[in-house]
Order: structure tokens, then C-alpha cells, then sequence
């Protein structure tokens, strides 16, 4: 037990070793920063590990002569107090090392940055919409867009299930981008501020609705890349992750035109005549994807923040009504103006699914909406 | 009516009125303190409470225990009292108790207003706390509120936030007043600025800052009111509004706001580091210097909260290199504390102990904010746990610490009696240790890539984040032991001298008085030399 006692504050004179013990340890590890994949990432991740080995030495020149004087100097060992309170040279010289040491790190820091800090126009343009809760990406050349949605079942959030290797990390449809290509993304939201993230590009830009952000990247490694949002949006801010797909460009090519026949192909599903049935499919699917995260699967919503559908006196009876709220949204409030990001064919399954689904088939009016209408009421109100 | 009529009667009388109105209508400074310290301590353990939901729900990947949606009025509130209902007013229940008695004054300057500047509290947090119990909820958007999630998208329970905020911004611009008036006013004679005690400076210092910023709050607070109820759209992109005009005017008062909460822990912290080394501190005056700096360097930080709302080159650069420029103060004072330190004649009772942990951590969270400072690398940094760990590192055994500290080292001033020191070295070595299991594994799942304000999260930071949480209820429940300490303290124990600590007689005038001290402080002037 004496001995222990000995050994105690002995060990304590180490102790400011263990930060250098632990900076090295986490250099390598998965559990430090990504070196990335561009050239911007692994520039960052030196300037990181120099900030962070400066702030090591200094931790542990500091934390020794503390650590050395409290052992050296107690009083159970019969230490007398000194009684100097100042010392004019000693105070100069620690200000002006610090200062000079803050000097030598800022110039690599400015480097790095002015060379991250770049918004001319990229070969591939991209435009990056925050959505509550899901990422819209518009190719800007080539006019396709689609939304990228979590694909991560609920039943794994819920436990339910095993969780997959790629929990909360996998998407229904990733960005793709063309390897060794100058790619400018254009960021901004669509209702509250979000932020898009993928760490091994060091790209991390908010998303602020009404201002347009840009970033760029150029990947040399095809492959895929998983990042997330970083800026608190809601409830399913944990939930929309994103995911890029970093391809050789013919790969890109052909994913570009294949997006634009589907555009194509979409256009031409409005003129044709859809059956209930038909509807009924598209709109489930929609709906599972799209709106289920507030009105909830079972149609119930969250009340009072997100109302319920089923038995709902404008599903049940007012599809006037529920047209102009699915094109134009709720002003204040999270419901948005789905008309403007779906195609007519979209918004007239999903009114028609809610208004035959759970037990509204039963007790409301059944009416069926086709694309047409969504049409029909475009028009109107172009008028 | 009839007890106020009461309370007339005891003017005039030593010793406090009876009762309940002692305490409603107190207008002494200790009494007021009491309260503060009170408050503060009741809010720690709701705040607290909060980060148990927290860490309970993070102990795993997926959802256990709440919603997200509740997750989300969990962090907000915890961030927000523990940020205005624990670390600030118990650093006022310490001005309130320890500058009239470090200045030599009889009372504060503006007693009746001290009461009032206390009972606004309560109500205040009464306020924010109901909204957990409305139907919709209670504040879901962080405790930095950005519109428009704060504004167009919120619950409609945050105007009750926003009024609590309102009295709270009144609450502490009519205590920095009075803390201002009584200490340029009722020095001893003698007392000239630079021989007052150090925590006496932080308070000053402070005091200025939260007079500065507190309307700033209250502005953006209230353009939020206007843009809800009244059809303006300050924040409101779509009406012409700005949404990044809200971070540039919540952080204009925020950035201060930190320096609010650590400055007068740096006045604590100084005088425990003296008291137990027995030799003065070092370098007073360049420690009243780093305080003023690092005040007036506040003002022009801000934007470092937004390096990643897209900035001009220019302005992120200008920011990166004014945050950097606040090490040198924090360096200097960090730097001193250590020289005191040196050829002193150091005892370890438990106040010293805190106070050593409050330099060594603080300092961690020094080096973390200095990274932090840095533009690029804070592109991967930013709202990642790394800045969670950042700021609790500050914030825990920053200013959590020094409060701590100072509760064991005057307690025994306060109340007369000792504290038990077997039962403090526990509690510091119980919180010590799990405050880092807690806080130190945070850096490495932020660099490894968790965002912050996330109830689910990738299977990879699973490992981490259940020893944070194991580490985090330990911290939680340790701090149930200082609640019986202090209990302990206040009903009884070996008797205190008024020196308390060896050597203290000419370190402070408030070690010249009793302990306890008499009801009414100073009725005698002392005489500074």
C-alpha cells in the first residue's frame, strides 16, 4: 500500500506523455480524420495532424512543468513557497513564442484554404437542393434531376431487423459524377438550412434556402463515397444521408442519357389514360417514400405537428382542396409544394392512394384523380 | 398583503426574516446568492436528466428509447439550461455572495433589484420547461435556434421560448448593473481596480459583456416573435428575409456568451491555485490584461460558428486569424496559472484538485478550439462531434469545474462548516474520470465522422459512443454525491476558522470575516493597504 502510495504521483509525471501516445495511435486509425480521396482532403488532413502534433508538443511541455511542479513542490514533502509574482522577461518571451507559433500555423492554413476556395464553373454542374428530408441533385447541362432518398428500412431503425452493413449511410439513388473531372456543386434548400457533407472530398457546404452556395471537387478514385447532413433540420435530420457514386465517364455518359429518356418517358405517362389500380401502385410507392416520414405509413400522422390523412375532411371530400395543398404547400408549415419538384403523374397517384387507402375508401367520397387534373389545374392557374 | 407588512418590520433588525419571505423578499446578498446557486443546482439535475435521455438513446444504433422528435427537445433544452440556467446563474450566485465580501461593501449596490433580477429566473425557466408538457412539444431546433427551423417550421410552443428568453436577457442585464454599480462604488477605500481580487475582474469584465450582448439576444429573438406572429420576414427567404442575418446576430451575442461563461472561472480558479500553492498568483497584471483581451477579441470572432455558410475568401480568413489571436490571452493565462504553481508549496485538498483538472482540460479544450480555428480543417470539423467535444471540454471541466472548485473552497466560508474531504477527493476522482470517458472519446467519433444533434447513427461509431454513454452515467450519477456533500456541509461538520484555508488572511478580505459570515457583510469598512 506504501508503495502505491510512492508510486502514485510518480505516475502522474507521465501522464502528459499519453497525448502524443494517443496522437499517434489515432493518425492511423479509422477513428481520425479521412485523408480523402482529392487533392483538398489530403492537404487538409496534413494541415490537421501539424495543428494537432503543435498542440501536442505544447500540450506536453505545459502539462510536464505542471504536472513536475505539483510532485516537486508539495508541501507534504516540506516544500517552502517562493514568493516571486511576476517576471517581466518570462512573460514577453512566452507571449511573443506563442505569437510566433500561431504565425507559422497560420501560413499553411491560408495556403490550404486559398486553394480550397474556389466557385468558377466546373465541367459538370450540379445543382443540390436540401429537401426535409431527402437531397434533390439537378444536373444543370443536361436539365435531369431526381431525388435521393434514405433506403435504409424502417424496420432496422426500429430494431426489428438486423442492421445492414451500410446503416443510415445507403440512399434509393446516388449522386453519380464523373471521375477526374472538375464537378461544381450548387447548394442551396429548399425550407430549412441543411448541410451536405462528404468527408473524403473535405466538401461540407450549407444548404440555406434563398442563397445559392457553391463548392467543387475532382475526384481521382472512382468509387463510392458516403457522407451525411450536418446542419440540424428536423426530426429526420439523421436520416438523410448522402451518397456518391464517382464513375469513369462513359459510365457517366450513359447514366446522364439514360436519366434523360426517363425524363422523356415521364412526360409522355401524363397523356396516357391510367387505371385505378395503376394509380393506386405509383401513389403507394410515392407515398412510402415521400410522405410517410411525417403522415406516418398508417396514414395517422403526428398530431398536432403533422396531421393525420386518414379519416381527414379534405381527403375525404375535398380533392379540390387537396390538389392545391399537394401543388402549392402550406405556408408555414413543413408541408411543401410538391407540385413544383413531381411530375403530374406522381401528384395525382399519391391524392388518389390517400384517398383510397386505410379506411378512407370506405367512408369518403373515392374520388379518383388522374394527371389530367394536376394538368387541368396547372393550366388554371398559369391563367 | 400581510407579509409584506411583515417584512417591513424586519428592517432595521439583524438576521433574516422567517420563513418563506425570507427568501421571496430577501434583498441580501448571501440570501440572493443562495438562491442562485440553488437554482443553478436544481437545473443542473434537469439539464442533466436531459443528457441521460440522450446518451441512454445513443447507447446504441437505431431507436430505443424516444423519437427523434423528442430526441430533438432533449438537446435543444439541455443545451439551453445548461448554458442559461446552470453555468450562468451560478456564476452570479458566486458574484452575489463573494464580491461584496472580496470588496469590503456591506451589501450589493441595488439590493431591491437583486431580488428581482433572481425571482425572474424561476419563472423564466418554469416558462421553458412547460413546453416539454404542451402537445407539441418543446423547442426542437438546438439551442443555437438558426431560422427558419426556429421560425416558419417551428412548433408553435416557441414563443413561450422566446418570452422565457426575453426574462432571462433581463434577469442578467439587471445583475451585470448592479454587479457593475457595486463594484466601482463600494470598494473599500484603498481597493484601487488593480488590487482587486481576480474573480472580482472576471466579474467586471463580464458584467460589460453581458450588457453588450444580452440586447443583441433579445433582438434576435425578437425579429424571430415578428416573423412568426407578425407577417415580417427577417429570416424568411421567401418574403426577402436572410436566413444566414439570424447567425451572423445570434453569434454576434454568442461568441461573447462563451467568454461570459468562463471569465469569472478564471477569478475562481486563481484564487485556488494561490490559496494552495501558498505563494501569489503570477503575474496579476498580465491576468487582468488576458481577461480585457480576450473580452474585446469576442466581439470579433463570430463568424468562426459559420465558416461553412459560404463566406467571401476575405472573411473567412479575417475570422480564422482573429479566433486564432485569442490562444495568445488564453495562453498567457494558462501559462501563469502553471507559475504559480512552481516553487509554491502545494497541498491537494479537493477544491485544488478541481482546480488542477479545471487547467489541464481547459487547456484540451484550448487545443481543440484552436484547431477549430483553422478554416479548412474546420470544413471536416464542423457539427461533428469533434465541436461537441470542443465545447464540453470548455464548458465541463472548464467552467463546470471552477464552479465546482469554488463551492468546496468558500463553502466552508458560507456555511462554517467543513466540508468531509474524503468524501470530496471522491467525488473529484469519480468525476475526473468519467467526465473524460465521457468527453475524450467524442473527438475521435467527430474526426471520424458523426454529425452532431443525431438520435441514430452508422454502425461504425457504435464501440465509442457506448463508452461515452457509460462514462456519462457515471458522470451523471456522481454528481449525485455533491449534492450530498454540500447537503452534508450545510447541516453540520468539523466547525471552519474564519482563515478556512492556511495562509488565506492576506489573500482576500473575505477570509477576514467569520465563518459563516454575519448576516450583514461589512458594517465596518475595512481598510486596504
Amino acid at each position: 500500500m506504501t508503495y502505491i502510495k510512492k508510486l502514485l504521483p510518480k505516475l502522474f509525471l507521465v501522464l502528459p506523455l499519453l497525448l502524443p501516445v494517443a496522437a499517434k495511435s489515432a493518425e492511423q486509425s479509422d477513428y481520425n480524420m479521412p485523408v480523402g480521396v482529392t487533392e483538398v482532403s489530403s492537404s487538409i488532413f496534413g494541415l490537421h495532424m501539424l495543428i494537432l502534433w503543435v498542440c501536442v508538443v505544447i500540450g506536453v511541455i505545459v502539462f510536464s512543468i505542471m504536472f513536475w511542479s505539483l510532485w516537486k513542490y508539495r508541501k507534504s514533502k516540506g516544500a517552502v513557497a517562493a514568493d516571486f509574482d511576476d517576471n517581466f522577461w518570462l512573460e514577453i518571451g512566452w507571449t511573443v513564442a506563442a505569437t510566433l507559433v500561431l504565425v507559422w500555423m497560420a501560413v499553411p492554413s491560408t495556403q490550404v484554404m486559398v486553394k480550397a476556395y474556389d466557385d468558377s464553373e466546373g465541367e459538370v454542374n450540379i445543382m443540390i437542393t436540401g429537401h426535409q428530408w431527402k437531397w434533390h441533385y439537378e444536373y444543370m447541362e443536361d436539365q435531369v434531376s431526381f431525388f435521393s432518398n434514405l433506403s435504409t428500412s424502417q424496420e432496422q431503425i426500429d430494431n426489428k431487423i438486423p442492421k445492414g452493413e451500410f446503416y443510415l449511410q445507403e440512399v434509393d439513388e446516388p449522386l453519380v459524377i464523373p471521375v477526374n473531372t472538375k464537378v461544381r456543386f450548387l447548394i442551396t434548400a429548399n425550407d430549412v438550412i441543411h448541410s451536405w457533407w462528404v468527408p473524403d472530398f473535405a466538401v461540407k457546404q450549407d444548404a440555406i434556402p434563398g442563397f445559392i452556395n457553391t463548392a467543387w471537387t475532382n475526384v481521382p478514385e472512382a468509387g463510392i463515397y458516403r457522407g451525411a447532413c450536418t446542419e440540424l433540420c428536423g426530426i429526420k435530420h439523421a436520416y438523410m444521408p448522402v451518397v456518391v457514386r464517382v464513375v469513369e465517364q462513359e459510365e457517366f455518359d450513359a447514366f446522364i442519357a439514360q436519366k434523360v429518356s426517363l425524363a422523356e418517358e415521364e412526360k409522355m405517362l401524363t397523356s396516357k389514360v391510367w387505371s385505378k389500380e395503376e394509380l393506386m401502385e405509383r401513389g403507394e410507392s410515392f407515398y412510402a417514400t415521400n410522405c410517410s416520414a411525417c403522415h406516418q405509413a398508417n396514414g395517422k400522422g403526428i398530431p398536432p405537428v403533422f396531421p393525420a390523412l386518414e379519416g381527414n375532411q379534405v381527403v375525404l371530400s375535398d380533392s379540390t382542396k387537396q390538389i392545391e395543398i399537394l401543388m402549392e404547400g402550406i405556408q408555414g408549415s413543413a408541408m411543401q409544394a410538391f407540385g413544383k419538384s413531381y411530375s403530374e403523374v406522381d401528384i395525382a397517384a399519391v391524392i388518389t392512394y390517400t384517398r383510397q387507402a386505410w379506411s378512407n375508401g370506405e367512408n369518403g367520397d373515392g374520388v379518383i384523380i388522374t394527371p389530367k387534373d394536376i394538368v387541368d389545374y396547372k393550366n388554371k392557374i398559369d391563367l | 398583503m400581510s407579509t409584506v407588512v411583515e417584512t417591513h418590520d424586519h428592517e432595521g433588525h439583524h438576521g433574516p426574516a422567517k420563513g418563506l419571505t425570507r427568501w421571496l423578499f430577501t434583498t441580501n446578498h448571501k440570501d440572493i446568492g443562495t438562491l442562485y446557486l440553488w437554482l443553478s443546482f436544481t437545473m443542473l439535475f434537469v439539464g442533466g436528466a436531459m443528457a441521460m435521455v440522450i446518451r441512454a438513446e445513443l447507447f446504441q444504433p437505431g431507436l430505443q428509447i424516444v423519437q427523434p422528435e423528442f430526441f430533438n427537445q432533449m438537446t435543444t433544452n439541455h443545451g439551453l439550461i445548461m448554458v442559461f440556467g446552470v453555468i450562468m446563474p451560478a456564476f452570479v450566485g458566486f458574484a452575489n455572495w463573494m464580491i461584496p465580501m472580496q470588496i469590503g461593501a456591506p451589501d450589493m449596490a441595488l439590493p431591491r433589484l437583486n431580488n428581482l433580477s433572481f425571482w425572474l429566473l424561476p419563472m423564466a425557466f418554469g416558462i421553458l420547461v412547460s413546453t416539454l408538457f404542451m402537445p407539441e412539444g418543446g423547442p426542437n431546433f438546438g439551442w443555437t435556434f438558426y431560422a427558419p427551423l426556429s421560425t416558419t417550421y417551428a412548433p408553435s410552443t416557441v414563443n413561450f421560448f422566446i418570452f422565457s428568453v426575453h426574462i432571462m436577457g433581463i434577469s442578467s442585464i439587471l445583475g451585470s448593473i448592479n454587479i457593475i454599480t457595486t463594484i466601482f462604488n463600494m470598494r473599500a477605500p484603498g481597493m484601487t481596480l488593480m488590487k482587486m481580487p481576480l474573480f472580482v475582474w472576471g466579474w467586471l469584465i463580464t458584467a460589460y459583456l453581458l450588457i453588450a450582448v444580452m440586447p443583441v439576444l433579445a433582438g434576435v429573438v425578437t425579429m424571430m416573435l415578428m416573423d412568426i406572429n407578425f407577417g415580417t420576414s427577417f429570416f424568411n427567404a421567401a418574403g426577402g428575409g436572410d436566413p444566414v442575418l439570424f447567425q451572423h446576430v445570434f453569434w454576434f451575442f454568442g461568441h461573447p456568451e462563451v467568454y461570459i461563461m468562463i471569465l469569472p472561472a478564471f477569478g475562481i480558479v486563481s484564487h485556488i491555485i494561490e490559496t494552495f500553492s501558498r505563494k501569489p498568483i503570477f503575474g496579476y497584471s498580465s491576468m487582468v490584461y488576458a481577461m480585457a483581451s480576450i473580452a474585446i477579441l469576442s466581439f470579433v470572432v463570430w463568424a468562426h460558428h459559420m465558416f461553412t455558410v459560404g463566406m467571401p475568401l476575405a472573411g473567412e480568413l479575417f475570422f480564422m486569424y482573429a479566433t486564432m489571436l485569442i490562444a495568445i490571452p488564453t495562453g498567457v493565462k494558462v501559462f501563469n496559472w502553471v507559475a504559480t504553481m512552481f516553487r509554491g508549496s502545494i497541498s491537494f485538498e479537493t477544491p485544488m484538485l478541481f482546480a488542477i483538472a479545471f487547467v489541464a482540460l481547459f487547456t484540451i479544450g484550448g487545443f481543440s478550439g484552436l484547431m477549430l480555428a483553422i478554416v479548412p480543417a474546420d470544413f471536416q470539423y464542423h457539427d461533428t462531434y469533434f465541436v461537441v467535444a470542443h465545447f464540453h471540454y470548455v464548458l465541463v471541466p472548464g467552467s463546470l469545474f471552477a464552479l465546482i472548485a469554488g463551492a468546496y473552497y468558500w463553502l466552508p466560508k458560507w456555511t462554517g462548516n467543513m466540508y468531509d474531504e474524503t468524501l470530496g477527493k471522491l467525488h473529484f476522482w469519480l468525476t475526473f474520470i468519467s467526465v473524460n470517458i465521457t468527453f475524450f472519446p467524442m473527438h475521435f467519433v467527430g474526426l471520424a465522422g458523426m454529425p452532431r444533434r443525431y438520435p441514430d447513427y452508422a454502425l461504425q461509431f457504435a464501440d465509442f459512443n457506448m463508452l461515452i454513454s457509460m462514462g456519462a452515467f457515471l458522470f451523471g450519477v456522481t454528481q449525485l454525491l455533491f449534492l450530498f456533500i454540500v447537503i452534508k456541509t450545510i447541516r453540520g461538520g468539523k466547525k471552519a476558522t474564519s482563515e478556512v484555508w492556511e495562509g488565506t488572511r492576506d489573500l482576500g478580505l473575505e477570509w477576514t470575516l467569520d465563518s459563516p459570515p454575519p448576516h450583514h457583510t461589512f458594517t465596518v469598512q475595512p481598510q486596504v493597504k
